[in-house]
């Protein structure tokens, strides 16, 4: 078939490129333009070069982010991933309980960022939160909002709590598209259930894991919503991870400047780490095959 | 390696089986002799992957026992029957190499390491996997990895029987002939008992010592390739067995003559009178072309040419029949009737085949 050449077709992709322009392309030039400008008010603005970007990459309190934030993301996938393979492991492989199991699980997902934030600030209080209020009662010294160890670990619980099932739902797929023959296999070479999981489960099961740890890398590395309900970055800075800080900066305290160059460099990180990540890997996986 | 034997084994998948019809798998008594090569051969869904899963443990029979030599294993988990299995597809641990695949079952076994290197050794040489022993598994092509599943099958020297579940469904045609050749020679240096479930006939015939036919749930007839061939015991098995099959033909038979449309011929047998459906079977490699003078009118619709031989398709009292030419037969425009070669027509009551007595 002879293809027709049309140039004018082009011109069918111009609302995309409008509004891709408008609700990013104009906004991050923006964004570029602050991170090299200062202004004493008035609406004037001065050229300052790459002052800003020196000035926040030398700030202890750009590290002390970062640090947390790391830590934060180790902390939970640490958690999320062994646990999401774990419960995938023990769930139902078939029936209505496989369909029962599914739904309860993906109820989390479903719930938006804010909600959980909440429920968790509430479930937590001493006065009126299940949580809190059990814990205090057994004689816990439980309090999130002074205690920064308490404050931590309900961020990670809740964490664990929102996004565990996204790893589980992923590895469930995993799990169910190893057809019987391998587990048949390793019954007649009489494989441990270790070995079952070891060379059959677990290799089957790395493409989605890759998928789930990006996710999860990503999503955690960014989190804002729920830890701005729940701690609102304290008690002191002891929750203030790289957004909570971020909008901290450009929204309260209207330094625009460092906090353009902030999110470029919070923005290069994020970008720099989720490559990183993903051809980590992927030659692991090509490695193997 | 061990004798399997099949006694009065049925199997439904419904809980409350009624009829005959219920059964995937009918009433099977046999006794399967060690060291010998058995395929299992029919259509889809005549029972054949019941009975090999009956085999393998993932079945429970709901009626009759199965046992390796005399031990009854009719409840025995697939871990504990030490049998081998080699899957439609390849099923290997793709994160190996290929000696830890091959050394996987001893390891579990807690056999001793030297043993292990022997036998892996041993079996590498005998599936010409030498020189990939240190590759990783997962790379391999569908026919060697294969061989590596039926490698680790062979690792065990106990091992009761192998069973081969359509083993060659994946593998490039060109590849399937040579894995066939290799299964026949490791059968005959090794002598396991084995099992070759399949629906292509070629593969039963070249592969397997006795050919186990099934249809419907029932195992039709068991016999070497020859049997199969000169012998059909029901016409199910001459039609499935053979290319083209046989040809059937309704008759009447009486002493040593059979009618057929008013033709009487002399059959090679003596037959007491029969009753019901009765039918000759010849197969089309033993039906001539022959003139006007000699044998029975049919309607010729083709002639095919494949190569070694010519496949004549005819028409004869409304049913197609087929009949073989060698390539060295010219066929004539008068060659428009059929003979027979009267010593291999056989005679079917009611589909089942009827020995006579052979008249001297």
């Amino acid at each position: 078939m002879k293809k027709t050449v049309n140039q004018k077709a082009w011109f069918l992709v111009l609302p995309v490129l409008l509004l891709v322009g408008f609700s990013a392309v104009i906004p991050l030039m923006t964004v570029v333009n602050y991170s090299v400008q200062d202004t004493f008010g008035n609406n004037v603005f001065f050229e300052v070069g790459l002052e800003w970007f020196e000035e926040v990459l030398h700030s202890e309190r750009l590290h002390d982010a970062l640090g947390r934030q790391l830590l934060f993301t180790g902390i939970i996938m640490a958690i999320e991933i062994p646990l999401g393979i774990y419960i995938a492991l023990h769930m139902p492989k078939g029936g209505i309980w496989s369909s029962i199991c599914l739904v309860l699980i993906s109820l989390p997902l479903l719930i938006p960022w804010n909600v959980v934030g909440t429920i968790w600030q509430i479930f937590g209080r001493t006065d009126i939160g299940l949580l809190g209020y059990t814990l205090a009662a057994m004689g816990v010294d439980y309090n999130y909002t002074q205690d920064t160890f308490a404050a931590w670990v309900t961020l990670v619980v809740m964490d664990v709590w929102h996004w565990t099932s996204l790893v589980v739902l992923l590895c469930y797929a995993g799990l169910q598209s190893i057809p019987s023959a391998y587990y048949q296999a390793a019954k007649i070479d009489q494989a441990s259930k270790w070995n079952v999981f070891r060379y059959i489960q677990l290799p089957k099961m790395m493409g989605v894991l890759l998928i789930a740890s990006l996710l999860r890398f990503m999503d955690s590395f960014m989190i804002y919503t729920e830890p701005m309900v729940v701690t609102g970055g304290g008690p002191g800075n002891a929750t203030t991870f790289l957004s909570i800080d971020l909008v901290k900066m450009a929204i309260g305290q209207f330094d625009l400047g460092p906090a353009a160059a902030f999110s470029l460099i919070y923005f290069l990180v994020i970008l720099l780490m989720s490559w990183a990540f993903f051809t980590i890997m992927t030659n692991i996986d090509n490695k193997e095959a | 390696m061990a004798k399997i034997t099949l006694s009065n084994l049925a199997h439904s998948y419904m809980s409350n089986p009624r009829s005959e019809k219920d059964y995937a798998l009918r009433r099977v008594d046999h006794e399967w002799v060690d060291g010998e090569a058995y395929a299992l051969l029919g259509p889809s869904g005549c029972g054949k992957s019941t009975l090999l899963n009956i085999i393998s443990g993932i079945l429970t029979p709901s009626e009759g026992r199965i046992l390796f030599d005399e031990e009854d294993v009719t409840f025995a988990e697939t871990a504990d029957r030490n049998i081998a299995q080699v899957f439609q597809f390849p099923v290997v641990y793709d994160t190996m190499t290929v000696r830890q695949n091959l050394e996987f079952p001893l390891k579990n076994r807690g056999a001793d390491s030297k043993y292990i290197q022997q036998r892996v050794a041993s079996i590498a040489r005998s599936i010409k996997v030498e020189d990939i022993l240190d590759n990783k598994a997962q790379g391999l092509t569908a026919d060697a990895k294969q061989k590596i599943s039926l490698g680790r099958g062979m690792v065990r020297e106990d091992v009761n029987a192998i069973l081969f579940d359509e083993p060659l469904t994946v593998i490039d045609p060109h590849m399937k002939w040579e894995l066939r050749t290799q299964l026949k020679a490791l059968h005959k240096e090794l002598k396991h008992t084995m099992i070759f479930v399949t629906h292509d006939q070629t593969e039963a015939l070249t592969f397997a010592d006795k050919v186990v036919v099934m249809n419907a749930g029932s195992v039709v007839q068991i016999g070497t390739p020859e049997e199969l061939f000169d012998k059909p015991a029901h016409t199910f098995v001459g039609y499935f067995i053979g290319s083209p099959g046989m040809n059937v033909f309704d008759a009447e038979v009486a002493g040593n003559i059979a009618t057929l449309q008013g033709h009487k011929m002399q059959l090679s047998s003596m037959y007491k009178k029969l009753s019901g459906k009765v039918e000759l079977g010849i197969r089309p490699e033993f039906i001539t072309l022959c003139e006007e003078d000699q044998g029975i009118k049919i309607d010729i619709v083709r002639v095919e040419d494949v190569a070694h031989h010519k496949i004549v398709r005819a028409i004869y009292n409304e049913k197609n029949i087929n009949i073989i030419v060698p390539e060295d037969v010219k066929i004539t425009p008068n060659m428009t009737h059929m003979c027979f070669n009267m010593d291999r027509v056989n005679v079917y009551l009611n589909d089942w085949l009827v020995e006579g007595e052979k008249t001297s």
